[in-house]
């Protein structure tokens, strides 16, 4: 099986694997202990919007998708810092309407016969070299920020009123985690999918939240347990002939799973 | 030494009066008590005192700086499986200090290892906050707010869900700080509070204050769930009460 290593496309579908699952650790863990998993899901649903306009104007995919993501994340971040009475119809509202921009763009894209699927539900295998640099950089910049961040974000997330007492503009680094989760899923969308990549932001760091007593030994784990899960996908993709995403999906609901029932018999 | 002055103060959520014409001095020693019904505009005052909130009518007059105001938040609201250690939440008092691109001061973790010991649980110092009993939690919540020295400290119920023993430990080294901090408890369960505070504010939209200092303070050991009713007819038996009222 390690004859597969000498093909181009698998090398960069191992890197970028293990690229989005740095990033996935770390803004997951944050999703998670923000209980912001939900916006989330409508950042990656809008940014389908600029993946759309993207192809339509012909500028690179994945920085029309990072564009959309972000404005979609400063938006959510304006809206829910203003009144959360109805932020759930809210994002609900942004996650459709960006879906349907996207497919009304693709749809007047002229002679357009990409398959769109690979987008929505992602194609490890298909991920350029161009793409893992997009992917490096953006990884590079969520690490850098959260480093060089991370007492304001850990006060933020843990105790935001405290936080406020202390002078920390909490509004600023509330917006600046929804834009590293926009940032993350755009990074995540040619391997999992649009669909798919809550999945990888979240059972990952539910998974490492049971055993880190830090905010930063959780990023590392879950970075940790989500390189496991897309590798182990990978090769069952691989040996099953079946869809990347959704094996790297599966390994870690079932990982998941086990985990979770054994801690339970104890 | 008057620390805060608050002259002719008005809140209101929406259109709802939550607080009407507040008046209250707090002096450098005072222990005090701000008691009253669930939404009868306690938490909001603290707010208010805070910063948190902004008067819409009236003043709140500061004779101190904002990072010498301690606050010690309601646990209940915080996260306890969030993974974050006793020192990690200590640390956040230093949080605003100088900037250090990896991780904290010497001089920072020293100031809250010493802020730790103060409240006795250094040796907690690296546990996950939800590992922690009630009582311990409120400590470490506590000995963060010491982290900036200040001059006064603010608790938002600080005993909610911890029994009585629990309760009595906590006021006890809330007594114990009185001696050099200015000590203000936000509570709607005064059984064992009582016990320590020299005043007390009720507060139901208006504010009625009683000095406690020179009563007998054995009206909680005979009943730990004496209501906020039988305190104030309590103190007025006594005689000793309402030496000023607003």
């Amino acid at each position: 099986m390690l004859e597969i290593l000498q093909y181009d496309f698998i090398q960069n579908a191992l890197i970028s694997g293990i690229l989005i699952s740095i990033a996935a650790g770390i803004i997951g863990s944050l999703v998670v202990v923000n209980k912001i998993t939900f916006l989330t899901g409508g950042i990656a649903h809008s940014s389908y919007g600029g993946i759309g306009l993207a192809i339509y104007t012909g500028i690179p995919v994945l920085f029309g998708a990072t564009v959309f993501a972000v404005i979609t994340a400063i938006l959510i971040a304006i809206i829910t810092l203003k009144n959360r009475t109805r932020i759930d119809a809210i994002i609900g509202m942004m996650w459709a309407s960006g879906m349907a921009i996207g497919i009304i763009f693709v749809d007047l894209t002229p002679g357009y016969n990409v398959d769109l699927m690979s987008y929505l539900f992602g194609s490890i295998i298909a991920v350029s070299s161009e793409d893992i640099y997009y992917m490096t950089v953006l990884d590079i910049f969520i690490i850098g920020i959260v480093v060089y961040f991370y007492k304001e974000i850990l006060a933020v997330s843990y105790d935001s009123e405290f936080a406020t007492l202390r002078g920390i503009n909490v509004k600023f680094f509330y917006t600046l985690i929804l834009i590293l989760a926009a940032l993350c899923v755009v990074a995540a969308i040619k391997a999992v999918g649009l669909i798919l990549v809550i999945a990888l932001l979240t059972i990952p760091t539910y998974l490492a939240e049971s055993f880190a007593s830090r905010l930063s030994s959780m990023m590392i784990l879950s970075s940790i347990l989500a390189t496991i899960f897309t590798i182990s996908g990978l090769v069952v993709s691989y040996a099953y002939d079946i869809s990347s995403g959704a094996s790297i999906i599966m390994v870690a609901v079932l990982v998941l799973g086990v985990v979770k029932v054994l801690k339970y018999k104890r | 030494m008057e620390l805060i002055n608050i002259s002719n103060l008005f809140y209101k959520y929406h259109k709802t009066d939550v607080l009407e014409n507040i008046n209250l001095t707090i002096k450098d020693d005072d222990f005090l008590a701000i008691i009253g019904p669930n939404g009868g505009g306690k938490s909001t005052l603290l707010k208010l005192i805070l910063g948190l909130l902004t008067p819409q009518d009236g003043k709140i007059e500061k004779k101190i700086k904002n990072n010498q105001v301690g606050y010690v938040p309601q646990n209940t609201n915080l996260n306890t499986d969030f993974p974050i250690t006793a020192l990690e939440i200590v640390l956040m008092g230093h949080v605003s200090s100088k900037k250090k691109l990896f991780g904290y001061s010497k001089e920072d973790i020293a100031c809250a290892m010493a802020s730790l010991s103060k409240v006795s649980m250094a040796d907690f110092a690296n546990s996950k906050i939800g590992d922690l009993s009630g009582g311990q939690r409120q400590r470490v919540f506590i000995a963060r707010a010491l982290c900036s020295n200040p001059k006064i400290m603010l608790l938002d119920e600080p005993t909610a869900s911890i029994d009585v023993k629990g309760q009595r430990e906590i006021y006890e080294l809330l007594k114990e700080l009185n001696k050099s901090i200015c000590i203000v408890v936000v509570s709607h369960d005064i059984s064992v509070l009582l016990n320590y505070a020299k005043n007390v504010a009720h507060i139901n939209k208006n504010l009625v204050y009683h000095s406690l200092e020179n009563i007998e303070k054995n009206v909680s050991t005979q009943n730990e769930h004496l209501c906020e009713v039988e305190l104030l007819s309590a103190l007025g038996k006594s005689h000793v009460c309402c030496d000023h009222t607003h």
